[in-house]
């Protein structure tokens, strides 16, 4: 059976487990993802920073972007059915073909989230609907959160005192508001091309599976999806994605770890160690007194 | 698509996930070529020749749906003997006036057809096309007569070989026939192909014949009124295509009627002349319904057959009085005052500089918009105050700011580009100060008749006796659906007196209906406002035509009589659409007949017999004199009965096929604050090496006004940058991030450098073409939260002779490394490059360049 991480945080009868499948061979760039979501989270700008990433002048997940469309200009000999074109009129050393991917980032909202389980507050909570949210008015601003994510998502916001939630962790919340209500999160909703899609997290792995399926037979071989798996570092994620390309491509960590993983061994060396330590001062001890 | 239009794309993208092959052909690699099948880069103002050698191959490989070309095309018609095509005049057709610059087009008409065509063109011409009697055309439907359109058309595109195509256009041979195949196959009786344009198309000098172009082909291929065909022109905003149906041009009432001109013959019938011959075919016959129904509506009882319905209460025009003409006029101090509702020129319009200097001529300028745009604080922090070319203290331009409701705060109708309207509902009321532009024109039309109100001169009469009576809320918004309600019209008279009119065939020219735009009459039918009509799709038929309305009468596709064959039968069952039924004796499909409903496909008119009753029962194209599709345009178009490959009016390319450089009608302006780049071979040319274009980004909008105010869409794109190739950026010593100074004859400005692979260079004609790309949204302001130098600043004014529109997608320049200089210094560096390349005010402007 699925192991569903709202059950095993101890909720009752809790509704199906909710997440987004972004199928980036969609995806026009088009960023209405990062400002619908700015627009209802009542996030702030981010900076007037000129990147030249491309198009991308984000740069990355943040505090104060919950979702990051990545462009990615790429020199690579593609499958059939992608969108590619040669140098015209290039010879032996001109162009290779070349493609721009877009892929809309967001928090994972992993099965094993260590954002969670370090979080000393309780501010970082698994709701009814599996996904990890933060509660600003509880956090404390401590931090720990920040490097025990794998993908480099939760971040605290820095910022002018009157930046609201300033010193506070923030991350996407799958608008845990507008889910509670039967919305479809903002950035769903103002996708027009469907490649960010809500709903029921069994639901969309078959549909994103049978779109690979889709893909493939169009000759799209390199058609992959990531984090869809319950057998990956982090238990499957509650946000995963169709890829054209590897992880790496995209700025994805090729194989997720949950960074408390290795705790629970972790604290039983300790114990072991700290229990032969206590074993040898008692030694010491007895040796002494001998 | 993608770029300017993401929402309107998801279509597109749900038409590939059924199949349907996407091709983009653009000079700059988008968000579209980025989902596209195919991306073919071409070169800026290089369209023509791409689109000529379609037809050259449609033509040469028998790929032309020919039953509905002889059918539904005028492919048979003879051309008058007195025709000389371009091919045979170094560039020019017959008919040329080197001292005026224009073409007399009697020699263009079709033989049989001696009257004189009506003068003026384009939108002069309202919708509908020229008028003609089409009752002597001589017809060949074998094709072969030397003189018949198709014979005229193989003959004129007989040189746009893959050859020509990759010379001019820059795109390889096995690409080009990769699109030709593919739009070729994917046409005919099972299948259709549509064109998507925009302002890509549009922003030249020979805009109006890219059109005609893929026209052309649309025609040849049978992909007009049938499912899934079309040209479908993108716009720049909501309600682009509203705005010209009631227009905001110059030279146009509402519904495409022509404004009336200045000089001898002025009468009322003179006019309607100019609008239909009585022995036109097709529903423009009736134009003295729509005009004496718009009259009615404008003055009410006022308006009567005594005195011509009031018709000499419309102003005249004496030119062109388009917004580049205006511009002109102001810097020579003909202009007294402007309103700029939602406009930007000082970023938004072509030649900045000339836009700003114009302004600072006026006594006032209302900006009625949503931030203070840089149009509204020009004179204290424009470029120019920067240079020293304008002193804030020496301006005496008044400017006014009026802050206008956006418009989720106010409610009304949108039309699309499908002709499509849609009804939005307020939903917040404006905050502060802002009032929507229906309570702003309101009040100052009552403002006006109030100050007026005793006047006994005759001049004031038209405003004493404008109809201005809307309902106000307790707001004191003037009710939109008072006004969409007047639009629509009504009977005066009869049974039905005070009732909404129906369809525009209920249009009287008796002063018995009034009505504001003939071709909106139907939106407001039975009293109900249909553009607010919101029936799911998925609750009715695929063609959904209770969703909102589309002009005229609820049509969805128009001329679709050519999706049934001659006969009335569908071409084939897959692109079934509109079909005869015998039985009941009338058209029937999922959409509104785009014709005479109980009109049978074996009607032929008696001789002599006009307007609707003139149009066969295979003549689709039911607004054209003829009925029929115009390969070639006997008239109408002030540049040629056909599209010509010209090379922009500043290119650093010569002109592969003809002596004749450029447009030969194309409108020049000699003044010295509207230099040319020389362009081809001529001295000079090699001063600005480079093509470089303009466009839009997804981040912002036009010239910013509703993006960089916005912190969330700022920070997006928040700098003015250029594309470059890495290529090019070798060449020049470009970084990637570092800054770029591009500069022409009329100013020089500086950008972030963009250097990518999504800019290819050209290799044509042996050589390597770079193309500069430049997004317009930035303009130099302090109010704005990012801000950035102008590309529109490059331009000069150059524009199409059929609609004034400027050449602003495709231009010369040069660029190098590093920012530009500031203050007067700038200056210095503009004019060390004119003086380099030897530019005088005839530089570039000579309309005429091929040799006797």
């Amino acid at each position: 059976m699925t192991y569903d991480p709202a059950t095993a945080s101890g909720w009752v009868d809790a509704p199906a487990r909710k997440g987004f499948f972004t199928d980036t061979s969609v995806c026009i760039g088009c960023k209405a993802c990062e400002v619908a979501c700015k627009e209802w989270n009542a996030v702030p700008d981010d900076g007037m920073s000129f990147l030249g990433s491309s198009y991308d002048n984000t740069g990355a997940l943040g505090a104060s972007t919950w979702r990051h469309v990545a462009f990615i200009e790429q020199k690579k000999p593609v499958d059939l059915g992608m969108p590619s074109t040669a140098r015209p009129g290039a010879d032996g050393d001109g162009r290779a073909d070349f493609r721009w991917l877009m892929e809309s980032d967001v928090c994972k909202h992993c099965t094993h989230a260590a954002c969670l389980d370090v979080c000393p507050t309780g501010s970082l909570f698994r709701t009814e609907f599996g996904t990890v949210v933060v509660q600003d008015e509880i956090c404390n601003g401590c931090g720990y959160c920040v490097p025990a994510c794998p993908f480099g998502v939760i971040d605290r916001r820095i910022g002018e005192k009157d930046t609201p939630k300033v010193g506070v962790a923030q991350k996407c919340t799958l608008c845990y508001d507008r889910i509670g209500e039967g919305l479809e999160p903002a950035c769903a909703k103002a996708c027009p091309t469907k490649s960010i899609q809500f709903g029921d997290l069994d639901e969309l792995r078959e549909r994103a599976q049978s779109r690979v399926d889709v893909l493939h037979a169009a000759g799209v071989h390199d058609a992959k999806l990531y984090g869809e798996s319950e057998g990956d570092g982090v238990g499957g994620m509650g946000a995963f994605f169709l890829l054209l390309d590897e992880p790496e491509v995209y700025g994805l960590p090729p194989d997720p770890v949950v960074t408390t993983k290795d705790l629970p061994a972790m604290w039983k060396k300790a114990g072991l160690a700290a229990l032969t330590l206590l074993a040898g001062a008692v030694a010491a001890f007895a040796g002494s007194g001998s | 698509m993608a770029e300017c239009h993401p929402v309107g794309f998801q279509w597109v993208m749900e038409a590939k996930a059924r199949g349907a092959k996407v091709i983009h052909i653009d000079p700059r690699f988008t968000r579209t070529s980025a989902v596209a099948d195919s991306y073919v880069p071409i070169r800026a103002g290089s369209d023509i020749a791409f689109l000529g050698g379609i037809v050259k191959y449609i033509l040469d490989n028998d790929k032309y749906f020919k039953d509905y070309v002889v059918a539904y095309t005028n492919a048979s018609f003879l051309v008058g003997e007195g025709f000389v095509d371009s091919e045979d005049l170094g560039g020019l057709f017959s008919g040329y006036d080197e001292e005026k610059g224009s073409y007399d087009m009697s020699s263009w008409a079709y033989d049989g057809v001696d009257e004189e065509p009506a003068g003026g063109a384009g939108h002069h011409l309202g919708s509908g096309g020229p008028s003609l009697d089409p009752s002597n055309i001589k017809r060949d439907e074998t094709l072969q007569h030397p003189r018949t359109v198709f014979q005229v058309l193989k003959r004129h595109y007989a040189r746009y070989t893959p050859e020509m195509v990759e010379e001019i256009c820059g795109v390889p041979p096995e690409l080009f026939h990769e699109v030709c195949e593919a739009v070729t196959a994917n046409s005919g009786r099972e299948r259709t192909t549509c064109w998507v344009y925009s302002v890509g198309w549009t922003h030249h000098s020979v805009g109006v014949q890219y059109i005609r172009g893929s026209a052309i082909i649309q025609l040849l291929l049978g992909n007009m009124g049938r499912p899934g065909g079309g040209i479908l022109a993108l716009r720049g905003h909501a309600s682009i295509q509203g705005s010209t149906d009631i227009p905001t041009l110059f030279n146009i009432l509402p519904g495409y009627l022509p404004m009336p001109k200045a000089g001898d013959p002025d009468t009322f019938d003179d006019y309607l002349d100019t609008i239909r011959t009585p022995e036109q075919k097709g529903f423009w016959a009736e134009a003295e319904s729509y005009v004496v129904s718009l009259l009615k509506a404008w003055w009410g009882d006022a308006a009567t057959k005594g005195n011509d319905w009031c018709f000499d209460y419309l102003p005249r025009i004496t030119g062109d009085h388009g917004t580049y003409q205006t511009a002109i006029d102001m810097n020579d101090d003909k202009v007294e005052g402007y309103f700029l509702l939602g406009q930007n020129p000082a970023v938004g319009s072509a030649h900045g500089k000339l836009q700003r200097l114009g302004m600072s001529h006026l006594k006032w300028l209302v900006v009625r918009d949503l931030n203070m745009i840089e149009s509204a604080t020009f004179w204290k922090d424009g470029p120019e105050i920067a240079t020293g070319e304008l002193k804030t203290e020496e301006i005496g331009t008044e400017v006014f700011f009026l802050p206008a409701a956006a418009h989720t705060e106010k409610s009304g109708s949108f039309t699309q580009t499908q002709r499509m309207l849609q009804w939005h509902h307020k939903a917040v009321d404006p905050p502060g100060d802002c009032t929507s532009e229906l309570e702003f024109f309101f009040l100052l039309g009552k403002k006006l008749k109030e100050r007026l109100a005793d006047s006994v001169l005759e001049r004031d009469l038209p405003l004493q006796r404008l109809t201005w009576d809307y309902s106000v809320d307790e707001k004191g918004e003037p009710s939109a659906a008072d006004v969409l309600r007047e639009i629509n019209g009504r009977h005066l008279s009869g049974d039905k007196s005070g009732q909404p009119l129906s369809a525009y065939t209920e249009m009287k020219p008796d002063g018995s209906t009034a009505g504001g735009c003939w071709i909106y009459t139907g939106v407001y039918a039975d009293d109900v406002n249909q553009a607010a009509r919101r029936k799911p799709g998925q609750e009715q038929d695929w063609v959904a035509t209770e969703w909102g309305w589309a002009w005229p009468a609820n049509r969805r596709q128009l001329y679709n009589r050519a999706s049934a064959d001659p006969d009335g039968k569908p071409w084939s069952e897959r692109k079934a659409y509109l079909s005869w039924d015998a039985d009941q004796g009338k058209w029937v499909g999922p959409d509104v007949p785009d014709f005479v409903v109980d009109k049978p496909p074996s009607y032929r008119p008696p001789k002599g017999a006009a307007g609707a009753d003139g149009l066969a029962g295979d003549d689709p194209f039911i607004m054209q004199a003829d009925g029929k599709g115009w390969l070639y345009a006997p008239s109408g178009l002030l540049d040629g009965p056909m599209p010509v490959h010209y090379e922009p009016h500043e290119s650093p390319v010569r002109n592969a096929l003809h002596p004749q450089q450029a447009s030969p009608t194309r409108e020049v302006y000699k003044r010295q604050d509207n230099l040319s780049n020389p362009s081809g071979d001529d001295p000079g040319s090699d001063v600005f090496p480079y093509v470089f274009t303009t466009y839009r980004l997804t981040e912002h909008h036009t010239a910013g006004g509703m993006s960089r105010w916005l912190p969330y869409l700022s920070e997006l794109q928040p700098e003015f940058f250029c594309e470059v190739s890495p290529e090019h950026a070798r060449e020049r010593g470009l970084e990637h991030l570092g800054w770029a100074t591009i500069i022409t004859a009329r100013s020089a400005i500086e950008a972030r450098v963009l250097v990518t692979e999504r800019v290819v260079p050209l290799t044509m004609g042996g050589r390597t073409i770079h193309q500069v790309g430049l997004p317009y949204h930035w303009g130099v302001g302090a109010d704005a939260v990012v801000s950035g130098d102008s590309a529109n600043d490059l331009f000069g004014l150059t524009l199409d002779p059929n609609v004034h529109i400027q050449e602003s997608k495709a231009a010369s320049c040069d660029i190098q490394p590093g920012r530009r200089p500031t203050g007067p210094a700038l200056l210095r560096l503009v004019e060390e490059y004119r003086s380099r390349a030897g530019i005088t005010v005839e530089t570039g402007n000579t309309l005429k360049t091929v040799k006797p």
